[in-house]
């Protein structure tokens, strides 16, 4: 009995999604009526199971590289989505912060004081980024904008960001080419602004070199950034993985998930690339991510793991970071 | 008349206290066995955190080395997709790994054991394994097509125990005076409880190739019967916290049910971090697990562990 209902299970996760329509900018199907959850969620940190666990460089990383994050949520997603958000990555931001239409004082989400809605994604970000930059512009150097479906893996953004400058006008994500020149990023896969981003962004609307008003959220912020001169990075790895993702895992995994006429293989600024070669080892966001798929990468990151293995992908720590890490351990090179 | 009754009367009362003498006695030999096995596996003692640092490289390289597993899949036609996500997936962290089949198919490479019955397949595999490999490995890991297992893992579970002793372990289940290892969370047996039951199965009062009189027996039954035979007994294998590592169902179905049972800790509550087995996964999620266990992880965050494991040669994933 258990057997059939873990096949049904398996079998249910295989069927393609609702997500495959041919336009990019389709966003999700409404939610409807799927289980809601009681409770707060609590995210401890097991101790005994990570006792031979060495964190310096990703503490050391923590405070070098500050990263605010908000996720872009609703009322209705707050118990549905961003819940397991909160329970999950969120903790792992120097600051997060949740951003719905509406104050939640309990959740706690901030008011932007929009309608919701497809056609409004726009206004809430430009409203979200305006918040930010009142509030909070020197408790970070970097502000990342993510969906309350975007799974983020912060260290592995540290480590992306650390070569960088934040007082440079630059911003990352999933790269994709058509419209904008110098390309734009991806609205699901998560993009991060450096301080100098953020300034011209929210600086841009007092003096009306950027337009408010457009129903394609991460389009128009990528025309924004090219107007303004800040620069599309490349966020692939050192051999040339890419880190932000679209979608989940699997379907960038599996050759042919995806089928040949998606929109997505047209889109992808770099050459895009199915099966293991996908997906960089030091990935950073995944999209479209539900409740379940949540804790399960939350699992597979930051606690199962194959005990002794040498990864084959031993990327070098950033310069600054290796100083300060090489007075701890004389001898040999910490390989994370 | 009186006295034939009578004595018919005697006969049958004599036959039913011997009958239940001997029941009794083979109880008591049953106890003994139970109590015995208790003490009787030796400890290594894995190194602790401070020796684990001043162990040099090398040595670390040559203690991982000295596990040797082989691992056997057991398939059948039907299984071909699952078939090819084991072999192109975990598998390639085994030692050795050989797929038995129940018939021959053309599409994959497998040790043909020509029969459909599951318990003939494992006696046979097992019979093949033992007979050409008892010289190269000490560990024999027992899988189903639908498993993912990680075997650095299995390997770290195993420092401690010595292969010349009898280890019979897994997830187990108890089926009233039976405690067997359950096929669907993985089997494994050390060289030496691969020698008794060898030693075991041409004896057919033993280990029967047809265990049940009216209806069929488990095949992960069977072998405890003929296992607990020979001295080797079952044990559950888990971690220094007390949870599972082989499982017997998948990371989501176990998500699944914490996000039910204990929404406030979830990912805590769910699996161990040093888990050898999940089952009940399709091929995709095979391939998923793979880049999440030997690939995906978080920078910054080292381990310093007593075993050293190399990734597989010619592999991209």
């Amino acid at each position: 009995c258990s057997q059939l209902f873990s096949i049904l299970l398996g079998e249910q996760g295989d069927t393609q999604p609702d997500i495959l329509h041919n336009d990019p900018h389709a966003r999700h199907a409404d939610d409807n009526g799927q289980n809601h959850l009681e409770g707060q969620m609590n995210f401890n940190a097991d101790s005994s199971q990570h006792k031979d666990e060495n964190t310096d460089i990703a503490e050391n990383l923590y405070q070098k590289v500050k990263i605010l994050c908000w996720v872009m949520t609703g009322p209705q997603n707050l118990e549905k989505k961003a819940k397991h958000v909160k329970a999950t990555w969120a903790q792992r931001c120097n600051k997060v912060l949740f951003m719905s239409s509406e104050e939640d004082k309990d959740f706690p989400a901030v008011g932007l004081k929009t309608r919701e809605g497809r056609d409004q994604l726009y206004w809430k970000t430009i409203k979200a980024f305006q918040y930010v930059h009142d509030h909070y512009l020197e408790d970070a150097d970097w502000f990342m904008k993510a969906d309350d479906d975007t799974y983020v893996i912060l260290e592995n953004l540290r480590w992306l960001l650390s070569k960088y400058n934040p007082e440079e006008p630059i911003y990352f994500g999933r790269r994709f080419k058509p419209y904008v020149k110098q390309g734009y990023m991806s609205g699901g896969a998560g993009y991060v602004l450096s301080k100098e981003a953020l300034k011209r962004f929210v600086d841009a609307f007092k003096t009306d070199k950027c337009t408010h008003s457009s129903s394609i959220e991460d389009l128009a912020l990528g025309r924004c950034m090219e107007i303004i001169n800040v620069e599309a990075g490349d966020s692939r790895d050192t051999i040339g993985k890419e880190t932000f993702h679209p979608f989940v895992p699997e379907h960038h995994l599996i050759r042919g998930y995806l089928p040949r006429t998606f929109w997505y293989w047209n889109y992808n600024y770099y050459p895009p690339v199915e099966g293991p070669g996908c997906c960089s080892d030091l990935a950073v966001s995944f999209h479209y991510v539900d409740p379940t798929t949540m804790y399960e990468l939350e699992y597979l990151v930051y606690h199962l793991r194959p005990y002794g293995y040498l990864y084959r992908y031993q990327p070098a720590l950033p310069e600054n970071i290796r100083k300060e890490v090489s007075r701890d351990y004389k001898k040999e090179d910490p390989k994370v | 008349m009186l006295s034939e009754s009578s004595s018919f009367l005697k006969g049958m009362m004599l036959g039913s206290i011997f009958c239940a003498l001997i029941t009794m006695l083979g109880h008591i030999r049953i106890g003994h066995g139970d109590r015995r096995h208790q003490h009787k596996h030796h400890h290594l003692q894995a190194p602790n955190k401070e020796d684990i640092l001043k162990i040099s490289q090398d040595e670390r390289m040559e203690l991982s080395k000295s596990f040797r597993v082989y691992c056997i899949i057991l398939v059948k036609p039907k299984d071909v997709s699952l078939w090819a996500a084991v072999r192109e997936t975990w598998t390639k962290h085994c030692d050795k790994a050989e797929f038995f089949s129940s018939e021959n198919v053309k599409v994959f490479e497998s040790i043909n054991m020509e029969t459909d019955d599951m318990w003939l397949m494992m006696r046979k595999a097992y019979k093949y394994a033992f007979d050409k490999y008892r010289d190269q490995y000490n560990w024999f890991f027992l899988a189903r097509p639908t498993m993912f297992a990680i075997m650095e893992n299995l390997k770290y579970f195993l420092l401690k125990k010595d292969p010349s002793q009898p280890f019979y372990l897994g997830h187990t289940i108890k089926s009233g005076d039976l405690e067997y290892v359950s096929v669907e969370g993985g089997i494994v047996l050390s060289i030496e409880s691969m020698k008794r039951l060898n030693s075991l199965l041409g004896i057919p009062e033993k280990c029967p190739e047809q265990g049940g009189m009216i209806w069929k027996i488990s095949e992960d039954k069977q072998l405890a019967v003929c296992l607990k035979y020979a001295g080797v007994f079952a044990e559950n294998a888990e971690d220094s916290e007390g949870k599972d590592v082989f499982n017997t169902k998948s990371v989501g179905l176990f998500i699944k049910e914490a996000m039910s049972n204990h929404p406030n800790l979830v990912v805590e509550g769910c699996c161990s971090d040093m888990a050898v087995t999940f089952n009940g996964l399709t091929p995709n999620q095979m391939h998923v697990m793979m880049y999440g266990v030997y690939r995906l992880r978080a920078f910054g965050h080292i381990f310093h562990d007593a075993l050293v494991f190399l990734p597989p040669n010619g592999s991209d994933n």
